[in-house]
């Protein structure tokens, strides 16, 4: 347990304090609670997007984005903490005086007005002249391709369309930060893949602050300077694509980014930042710091990826036993479903188009575990990997309670 | 075959029964416009004759005419004051969490539960109480509490179908509450709010019970005339006077239609 006053003050390990001070963040929240009744969507939450950041919030639905979108936005008050941005303190400023751009999954465009209309609407607002209302909201038109749409209705346009006029309409009034909520989510998956390259672009070349949310995993890692990995109201971890791809800070995170899989095996000794387990028979090398609490000879999982596991002849010495299972064609890769002597689904990935002929369903293969590149946490039942922000929890028993029956 | 058969013949009775009950609802609309052409000065049917003596004397009958202006003037009073209010309520109901809502959403409907005499004894009673007589007043308030239901309602309704996130969107673009008002809720509102009207209008035109408590000569509504001269007279003048209302309600009907499209006005259709 912690005591009332670390409650209260900022981990060490967070950036921004006394100590290192750092330029301005873009956005900043120190401890932001957010309750609806009973429930908590925003459990205590630090954070800090650096100036020209692409941060991406990213966890499971219901485990809270929205919720803190909302809050820098000022759609939503917080029940504890200060929100700052661009230094200024803005906990509760109305969202009309907080100068952010949001883009809506269902690109909400106001659907009386004209494209241009909508993204001249926040000049509008501001009262800035009409010629120069005209010229930007041609510019930002271009920003988007959308050139020659101007008069347009909304509902004129496909779902693209829509996006990049609500992407130019948040932009055009040049926000301190760009608020985006799963933009891409409603588009199918070529188009979301186009989308997301423009939306890079135009963030590196306006250089605006971005906060994205999705649940997409691949969405996160290929846009993201940083990305915050949320689950059940909790930030569990904070870090580059790489960062949180290959050193996952627990289980969560782990099982999360990207496909894994989890091979049983015993902690067999610590040093200091290192540890070793046993996989069966085979000894690996793993970080301690995910460890915690582990005592020697206890059961943990190992994580590893399937592209990092590789196949063999059965009985090949320093391998798993295993039997195929099935082999999934994926066009680029194969995936090789095998089941563990001990127990257990694991998948292989493996390039080319070899595999299909070699490993039939049934055979027994030996299966290589890499060196390095792999995690290791308590086993399931043992106690949750610790965090620097008190004990979070995959339990699904220790979540708060649901509000009780309204409406 | 046999089945066929069956299946045939119970699609051609329904077709029957839904053409039945089609005529029975325009009936008494059919009988009253005959009659009101009937030459003979009594109320019968089938008629007897042809005349239109019965429209000129309906329109030149002076408690009719009386009748009909107080009824306009009370009806656009009623109409708009309950518009006013009810979309007030329907934004409260709708965007505020209060304690209390409950109680608020049955006070506000219960006038669909209260018969419409009680209403209308209820002021009258007041009204006397406190001195404030048969004035207009009293007759608009009564109308405003008998319609105020169908408006809350109707706004009520289009208010759901405007997606939140669009208020969000334009407050996140700078807009204050009052502009957000004014440039989103209210112009996706519009269609809602004339359809809100337009009922209102109607039942207001059209209500009898609650205004013969409330009414005095000089204040008395159309309907109320009608009553007072079907007790005197029993010629067709008052069919006469029931087409002309029928003809002016559908014509505003038709209006809205041409206007806004029906399922709109009607609030049938939902919203994008
Ligand atoms: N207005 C509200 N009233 C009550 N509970 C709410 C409200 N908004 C959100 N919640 C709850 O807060 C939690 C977090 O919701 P939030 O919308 O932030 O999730 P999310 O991460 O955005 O999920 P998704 O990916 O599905 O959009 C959920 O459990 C949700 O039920
Ligand atoms: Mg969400």
């Amino acid at each position: 347990m912690l005591s009332k006053a670390a409650d209260r003050s900022p981990p060490a390990s967070l950036p921004g304090t006394a100590a290192n001070p750092r330029p301005v963040p873009a956005v900043r929240l120190d401890g932001v609670v957010k309750r609806f009744g009973a429930a908590t969507a925003l459990e205590e939450t630090w954070l800090r997007v650096e100036q020209g950041e692409f941060l991406t919030l990213l966890g499971p639905s219901g485990c809270g984005k929205t919720t803190l979108l909302n809050l820098m936005a000022g759609f939503l008050e917080a029940d504890a903490g200060e929100i700052f941005i661009g230094g200024d303190l803005v906990t509760s400023t109305p969202a009309y005086e907080r100068e952010i751009g949001i883009v809506f999954q269902n690109y909400a465009l106001f659907p009386h007005m004209s494209v241009a209309k909508n993204v001249g609407y926040g000049l509008r607002m501001r009262g800035v002249p009409r010629r120069e209302i005209a010229e930007r909201v041609d510019a930002a038109l271009a920003l988007v391709k959308l050139s020659g749409f101007s008069d347009r209705s909304p509902r004129q346009l496909s779902g693209g369309q829509q996006q990049r006029v609500a992407l130019a309409r948040a932009l055009v009034i040049r926000p301190k930060v760009l608020l985006l909520d799963e933009p891409f989510s409603a588009l199918d998956k070529n188009l979301r893949g186009a989308m997301q390259v423009e939306l890079k672009e135009i963030q590196r070349r306006l250089g605006v602050t971005t906060v994205f949310v999705t649940h997409d995993q691949s969405e996160a890692l290929s846009l993201s300077d940083r990305i915050v990995v949320m689950s059940a109201g909790r930030v569990r971890q904070t870090g580059t694509p790489d960062e949180v791809y290959r050193h996952p800070q627990d289980r969560f995170v782990a099982g999360f980014i990207g496909d894994v899989n989890l091979l049983p095996a015993s902690l067999l000794a610590r040093a200091g930042e290192r540890a070793t387990v046993a996989i069966r028979d085979l000894r690996r090398d793993v970080e301690a710091a995910t460890l915690r609490g582990c005592a020697v000879g206890e059961e943990v999982d190992v994580f590893v990826r399937p592209d990092h596991l590789a196949v063999r002849q059965a009985g090949e010495a320093g391998t798993l036993p295993a039997r195929v299972a099935a082999l999934v064609y994926q066009g680029s890769h194969i995936d090789l479903h095998a089941d563990l002597a001990e127990g257990g689904r694991v998948v292989v990935r493996m390039p080319g188009q070899g595999a299909l002929a070699t490993y039939a369903p049934g055979t027994p293969v030996g299966l290589v575990v890499p060196q390095g590149g792999l995690a290791a946490f308590p086993a399931r039942d043992a106690a949750p990997s610790p965090l620097p922000q008190g004990p979070p929890d995959s339990r699904p028993s220790s979540l708060p309670p649901e509000p009780g029956s309204t409406r | 075959m046999r089945r066929r058969l069956h299946t045939r013949i119970l699609g051609l009775s329904g077709r029957l029964l839904v053409g039945l009950i089609l005529a029975f609802l325009v009936l008494p609309a059919f009988v009253v416009t005959l009659a009101a052409f009937n030459d003979r000065a009594i109320l019968s049917f089938p008629p007897a004759g042809y005349s239109t003596r019965w429209f000129a004397r309906a329109l030149t009958y002076r408690d009719f005419r009386i009748g009909l202006w107080n009824s306009l003037v009370v009806t656009a009073w009623a109409s708009t004051l309950a518009l006013a209010v009810g979309t007030g309520f329907a934004i409260a109901l709708k965007r505020y969490v209060f304690r209390l809502k409950g109680g608020l959403e049955g006070v506000l409907l219960s006038p669909l539960i209260v018969p419409h005499f009680t209403i209308g004894l209820g002021l009258l009673v007041l009204a006397t109480g406190i001195g404030a007589a048969r004035g207009f007043a009293v007759v608009v308030l009564t109308h405003v509490i008998v319609v105020l239901p169908f408006v809350i309602r109707s706004v009520y309704i289009s208010l759901q179908n405007i997606d939140e996130r669009l208020e969000l969107a334009a407050a996140s673009l700078g807009a204050r509450p009052g502009r957000v008002l004014g440039t989103i809720t209210l112009p996706l509102l519009a269609p809602g709010l004339f359809s809100g009207w337009l009922f209102a209008a109607i039942l207001s035109f059209n209500e009898f019970t609650a205004s013969l408590f409330v009414t005095g000569q000089a204040t008395q509504t159309l309907p109320v005339a009608m009553y007072g001269y079907v007790r005197e007279f029993a010629d067709p003048t008052l069919a006469a006077v029931s087409v002309i209302y029928i003809a002016v309600t559908a014509a505003l009907l038709t209006v809205a239609n041409t206007f806004l499209g029906l399922g709109k006005v009607l609030n049938v259709e939902q919203g994008r």
